[in-house]
């Protein structure tokens, strides 16, 4: 077993998930949104909304593109990399991205050709079901990936035969309670990524002055939905803290910042944990906050890293930090989400342009959410890859030599950051040229199956002067 | 319930050399070439599409993991650094298709990464098929060949006939889609590609007599079998008259009646290993209670559905692209 290998190959999987969450969670959101949008169209009439579901649309078809390209390396890179894990759990983790495949895929494929080329084409009740579909495409796309994370997080339905996971009983694996709370957290918050991106650039055009009319729907439907959205995802956070602190004691002390047991037990805000002394450095705390938390209750005992032997624990200082760093998101996101539906509530928006800053810098929060929430989730797992059964280490391909993994790691390093930023810069020239132009009607000639391909079929007049500079 | 998962894993491999073969095949056409409007119509020929061509090989890689788990990771994790490679250029080349056009200053890069992106692409896919044939380095179900063990002349010169192969898929398709100027230097590729494509067969047969590798016995032990290559002859020969006469449909069909023949070819002479000659289809297949449960959802209901979307998909799409049409 070659450690570096080891940790060589944790890192490339972290860092090609972490690219690739991004965009994904971003277009689930997106998605939704659209649906909105085409739904209030058709019910209002109102022209604007039409112009608003044509700008998101542009963007929409670039991040679902980065989304595609770059999920298509996740598949393999559980049999290069982690082959063990990939022949043990094969026969219950594959099936599950099967359907993710068969199902999510191709009804995504099949509608987003209609979204971007077929307006001219289809009735407009029928336009606003493709945009429903694509919709829950990747709802479905979501759901099938926590469902196959939910089970290496909590393990059921199976039992093990010649050093394999058996699945003897799907429903257990479905029903899952531990999926039914994780999977409205991860779509809450791709619901909130898509809400704060768009409320984002409302608040930019308005500081800009420019595109008024459109700017306005995007601000106030954007932050009355993350408004209500947030407390929700507040309460759905509460219940995955449920699970964790239920199925996977160890990985709840390290988010907690908590080395031995305590009764009633204090809550950390602020520490620097210090893993060699198992304890904390400059440590705030609340008093008996720790069991209210963990327990609902005032005076129960919760337990401490020091219960588990040191190779059953996770790196405590990733875990505990990210958690935090989740939870600073939520607030800060809560807080600009009710002043600004407050302000809007009562006309005002436009004139406090502190406001509209805040709103406008807070593009990247929910980002930084989902991926400090995948990190608590994940490296707090560790040193499982499936919680309790199969250890990471022991997980990887045997024969993996670190200058093997060193060389791929360097390639999807390279790689990715020359495709992801072309990506992001382009979706930024089309945010800043912003809605407007005519309505152009679709091509004669319809292109579906090419996700990227929309933002080519109805140029805007400064993007394109912009793409002429470079 | 295990043959079921064999075929559909065999049909979604199959679709996948035969379309994204040709859209693979395109691009490596499109680096012998410097013309702009010759580029932009070949660029057109496959861009509707080929997005959906590459889904086949997502649906290929989970088919295995899930029906046949020892196989994905054995295979995968043997291949590391090839198929590294084979995702960096369908990476590339896929974001080729949206992002040439946005620079001009920098296409250049984008059109290397098409062009180069699809022959690395192709060349590792036959060089897999190639170490395959040859057989890998396994003891005990373990591959043991360490980084470099699918190392071959065999497997090289597999690698380069498949870009051959594709090439020739590619140019018969872009016969088939487009006219004028493309269509006739497609027409003239043809030959070179098919005598390139006949010296290598030649050679592979003459090395594997020579060699006496394994799959050679099975052809001995059940000669009937040799219904395949046949088909390939015929196919062969009639896309030869139809390049003569210039009948733009044909060549395309019988080239991918080739494929079809060569695929059948391979197939059979694995059978029934899955990879020959060390782990079968019944040790590498999934227990009965995981292909049930894709057998009475995905495989029952999704497939024919997905079948039916990419049907629909070429029939919306057929025809001529018309040079002057372009959509930039």
């Amino acid at each position: 077993m070659d450690l570096t290998a080891l940790l060589l190959s944790r890192l490339q999987f972290a860092f090609t998930i972490s690219f690739h969450i991004i965009f994904p969670s971003f277009s689930i959101g997106l998605a939704a949104w659209l649906t909105v949008l085409e739904a209030l169209h058709l019910w209002t009439g109102r022209p604007t909304y039409r112009q608003v579901f044509e700008f998101w649309l542009k963007i929409f078809g670039v991040a679902f593109g980065l989304g595609v390209v770059s999920g298509i390396v996740m598949g393999f890179q559980f049999g290069t990399n982690w082959s063990v894990h990939a022949r043990m759990a094969g026969p219950i983790q594959g099936p599950l991205l099967l359907y993710e495949t068969f199902v999510a895929f191709f009804l995504e494929a099949s509608f987003f050709g209609i979204l971007l080329f077929g307006r001219s084409r289809v009735p407009p009740w029928f336009y606003l079901f493709s945009t429903a579909m694509v919709a829950l495409g990747t709802t479905f796309s979501a759901f099938w990936i926590m469902a196959n994370n939910s089970w290496m997080q909590v393990p059921v339905g199976y039992v093990m035969e010649n050093g394999a996971f058996v699945p003897v009983d799907w429903s257990k694996i479905l029903f899952s309670p531990v999926l039914w709370v994780r999977f409205p957290h991860m779509l809450l918050a791709s619901f909130l990524t898509g809400a704060f991106c768009v409320a984002a650039t409302g608040a930019w055009y308005l500081l800009r002055g420019i595109f008024a009319a459109e700017a306005h729907i995007m601000l106030r439907m954007g932050l009355y939905l993350a408004a209500v959205l947030l407390l929700v995802q507040g309460f759905f956070g509460h219940l995955n803290g449920d699970y964790v602190h239920h199925y996977q004691p160890v990985k709840f002390a390290a988010i907690e910042g908590r080395w031995h047991d305590e009764q009633p037990a204090a809550e950390v805000l602020f520490a620097i944990p210090d893993p060699e002394a198992e304890t904390n450095h400059y440590q705030i705390a609340v008093p008996v906050l720790g069991s209210l938390i963990g327990s609902m209750s005032f005076d129960s005992k919760e337990v401490g890293l020091t219960d588990f032997p040191p190779q059953d624990r996770p790196p405590v200082i990733i875990p505990f930090f990210t958690f935090r760093i989740m939870v600073g998101c939520w607030l800060v996101m809560l807080l600009v989400a009710w002043v600004g539906s407050y302000l809007i509530h009562k006309g005002r928006i436009e004139q406090s342009r502190v406001l509209l800053w805040l709103t406008f810098l807070s593009f990247p929060l929910p980002f930084i959410a989902i991926l400090t929430g995948w990190y608590t989730a994940e490296v707090g797992r560790q040193p499982w890859v499936v919680y309790g059964v199969l250890r990471t280490a022991d997980a990887m391909t045997p024969f993996l030599t670190a200058r093997t993994v060193a060389i791929s790691l360097i390639v999807y390093c390279v790689v990715y950051s020359f495709i992801f930023v072309f990506g992001t810069f382009y979706i930024y020239r089309l945010l800043r040229a912003g809605p407007g132009g005519r309505l152009v009607q679709p091509p004669a000639a319809a292109i579906p199956n090419r996700p990227m391909s929309v933002v080519d079929e109805h140029p805007m007049p400064g993007a394109d002067r912009v793409a002429a500079g470079e | 319930m295990v043959m079921f998962w064999v075929a559909i894993l065999a049909v979604s491999i199959l679709l996948y050399v035969l379309l994204d073969g040709f859209d693979l095949g395109i691009g490596i056409l499109f680096g012998l070439t410097r013309d702009e409007t010759r580029r932009r119509a070949m660029m057109s020929a496959v861009a509707p599409i080929w997005d959906g061509n590459e889904t086949w090989l997502v649906v290929a890689g989970v088919v295995l993991w899930g029906a046949f788990p020892v196989v994905y990771a054995t295979l995968f994790s043997a291949f590391y650094l090839p198929l590294l490679l084979m995702l960096a250029g369908l990476i590339l080349r896929g974001v080729a298709f949206e992002y040439r056009y946005k620079t001009e200053r920098m296409r250049w890069i984008w059109d290397a990464g098409f062009a180069g992106g699809s022959l690395v692409a192709a060349f590792i896919q036959g060089l897999t098929v190639g170490a395959l044939v040859e057989g890998l380095p396994i003891a005990n179900g373990q591959y043991t060949g360490g980084e470099f063990g699918w190392f071959s002349p065999f497997a090289i010169l597999c690698g380069v006939g498949l870009c051959l192969g594709y090439a020739l898929l590619g140019a018969c398709w872009l016969v088939k889609k487009s006219e004028a100027d493309l269509r006739d230097a497609a027409y003239r590729l043809i030959p070179y590609l098919s005598v390139g494509l006949l010296a290598f067969l030649v050679v592979v047969f003459a090395y594997a007599l020579a060699e006496n590798l394994q799959v050679m016995s099975q052809w001995l032990e059940r000669p009937y079998l040799l219904v395949f290559p046949a088909i390939g002859v015929i196919a062969a020969l009639v896309a030869a008259a139809s390049v003569r006469h210039r009948r733009d449909g044909v060549p395309f069909y019988m080239v991918a009646l080739i494929f079809v023949a060569a695929f059948g070819t391979l197939a059979i002479s694995f059978w029934p290993y899955m990879i020959p000659f060390s782990i079968t289809i019944e040790e590498a297949a999934s227990p009965h209670s995981t292909l049930a449960f894709m057998f009475w959802g995905a495989g029952v209901f999704v497939f024919p559905l997905m079948l039916l979307y990419t049907a629909i998909s070429y029939t919306v799409f057929r025809g001529k692209v018309r040079p002057t049409a372009g959509h930039y």
